[in-house]
């Protein structure tokens, strides 16, 4: 089985760029599943479902998203062995934006979208610098002029990376993605595999529950920012 | 490259490389001391920075390489001129084998028609992917006669391909001025200010009403973003070939538009529904279920008759004026068409 991470922010088009490529990996027999994270709630199942596409939700609640990700990893990955599937697909928004939940030797596929403005490559962290295949969508949206900025910082971030641009809706370019799809490595075990970098540090008070914003409540890992005059 | 990028210190390695101080910008990591290199600089750092931004130290290095890599490969240039892109006949939705490729040379502007759903997209994308019989379609797209190596498809920094739709808009929130200067920043080019009174002046020949450096992008009518977006892509823009999603007749000369195309020494195609931009195009290519049916040079009488739409075309626009500026449509047709009677 190969199992590729897909990570990116919230809308970015992660669902509707994996439907229309998974559709391309079924014309050539190749199954799918998909485990979604998300934080709150989602209505992918139901889109997914439609698609025809089996799909596990995993919603985090008050867990963070992304260290709630990891944890299921394993758990997911043998789901998939059950299912037998061809590939699994593990889809994440990088809820914090620092986060990258990309593992070494698993394809990772970072999702970024044209019209969340040309400063977003910079204000993404690992999500993007560690990914190997980085999507573009809605670049049918916004001036030629855009796009290429968008692009040229997408790799001032990420210089090793493809970069393909997808259309989510029309399905444009996803047949070269299912392509890359395909030249992925299989997975034989999960247990061994390690993240491509560190998850931010946390606990808290608030990780514990605590509501009190005065500092006599807080305790743990707090960092304050600065307000000194710089320089 | 050379190894000396990280032995040097920083600020010199910066002064051959302007853009490279984008790397402090964009990762979050505060800018090394003058007198320290980048080896120095990734031993030093601080662990509680590194980890704030998500770094392992050791890949630091390798990081900062890749980014320099990265700008020489964006900035490299004239990699992208062209002499011919040819499409070889692959087969339609049904597989039979197309009617006809399609060899198109700098300056080239070719029409592509068919009803929805008869593979404009798809040839469109075939083109855009430089597809090696590795799509639906078995098209081979070929660069001066050669195949394009599949796995370096991707792997440069500039794209063969540069769009030009009807939804596009644009969304940055800055003045045309600023524009021009950060599209050509991502290009290495670091005085964009000739340029910028030449895209300025390029798309007011272009657009019906002008062109202000100080007006914001998104502040433009619907014919001025048409007009601007075409002369930035014409002039700063480096794409070879111009794939274009109709031109709207309203606010903009077309005419004028192709011709900059051309001047710039573009390949053009255009998917378009409209007689009148299929007629000033020197071929066009008819589509049907998904495979190219025909290809047809535009011919004498044709170009008489596209003469005579763009009368009728000058017609219909005047009757919309009139009617923006609340007047009647009274008139006998003959009075709006001259020559027509």
């Amino acid at each position: 089985m190969r199992i590729i991470t897909v990570s990116g922010p919230p809308s970015s088009g992660k669902t509707g760029v994996l439907i229309k490529t998974i559709g391309h990996l079924a014309q050539s027999g190749q199954t799918s599943g998909i485990v979604k994270f998300d934080c709150v709630s989602t209505i992918d199942e139901a889109l997914y479902r439609t698609a025809g596409i089996k799909a596990k939700i995993g919603l985090s609640g008050q867990i963070c998203p992304d260290h709630f990700f990891v944890s299921n990893l394993h758990r997911c990955f043998q789901w998939g062995l059950e299912q037998g599937f061809d590939f699994l697909f593990a889809e994440t928004a990088g809820l914090c934006n620092r986060c990258a939940p990309h593992i070494r030797g698993i394809l990772a596929v970072c999702v970024l979208d044209n019209l969340s403005g040309m400063n977003t490559p910079w204000k993404i962290g690992p999500m993007l610098r560690l990914a190997d295949l980085v999507v573009i969508t809605k670049s049918d949206l916004v001036s030629q002029a855009e796009k290429e900025v968008f692009l040229f910082r997408t790799r001032q971030v990420n210089g090793r990376a493809t970069v393909l641009h997808v259309n989510g809706l029309t399905g444009q370019g996803s047949a070269e993605l299912a392509s890359f799809f395909l030249e992925a490595d299989e997975t034989d075990r999960m247990d061994t595999s390690k993240l491509r970098s560190s998850m931010p540090a946390a606990v808290c008070s608030y990780c514990l529950g605590q509501t009190e914003i005065s500092s006599r409540f807080q305790m743990g890992n707090v960092k304050r920012m600065n307000f000194e005059e710089q320089g | 490259m050379n190894s000396d990028v990280v032995t040097r210190p920083v600020k010199t390695v910066c002064e051959d490389y302007p853009d490279l101080y984008d790397f402090f910008h964009s990762t979050g990591l505060p800018r090394p001391a003058d007198n320290v290199s980048m080896l120095e600089y990734a031993a030093l750092l601080e662990e509680e920075i590194l980890e704030d931004r998500g770094f392992i130290r050791s890949d630091l290095v390798r990081y900062f390489l890749d980014y320099v890599a990265g700008l020489q490969k964006a900035f490299a240039s004239d990699e992208a001129a062209i002499g011919s892109l040819q499409i070889t006949a692959g087969r339609d939705k049904s597989g039979v084998r197309e009617n006809a490729g399609l060899v198109l040379k700098p300056g080239d502007i070719v029409a592509v028609v068919g009803p929805t759903g008869s593979g404009k997209s798809r040839l469109l994308a075939d083109i855009e992917w430089m597809a090696q019989a590795d799509t639906q379609t078995g098209r081979r797209v070929l660069i001066d006669e050669r195949p394009v190596d599949p796995k370096r498809r991707h792997s440069s920094g500039r794209k063969l391909v540069a769009q030009l739709s009807q939804n596009m808009n644009f969304i940055a929130d800055m003045s045309v001025g600023e524009f021009i200067t950060m599209h050509a920043g991502a290009r290495g080019i670091k005085d964009a200010g000739e340029l910028g009174h030449q895209v300025i002046a390029t798309a007011n020949t272009i657009a019906g009403e002008p062109i202000e450096a100080g007006t914001k992008v998104t502040s433009l009518s619907g014919g001025q973003s048409r007009a601007f977006m075409i002369a930035d892509t014409a002039i700063i823009g480096q794409s070879p070939v111009i794939l274009i999603d109709e031109i709207e007749n309203a606010g903009i000369d077309r005419r004028a538009a192709l011709d900059l195309l051309v001047k710039k020494r573009k390949i053009i195609l255009i998917a378009t529904h409209d007689p009148v931009l299929a007629l000033m195009a020197d071929r066009r290519v008819v589509l049907r279920n998904g495979g190219i049916r025909d290809v047809i040079t535009t011919s004498p009488a044709e170009k008489e008759n596209l003469e005579a739409l763009q009368r009728i075309d000058g017609a219909i626009t005047a009757i919309r004026n009139d009617i923006r500026d609340a007047k009647r449509i009274e008139a006998p047709f003959g009075e709006w068409l001259p020559g027509q009677r």
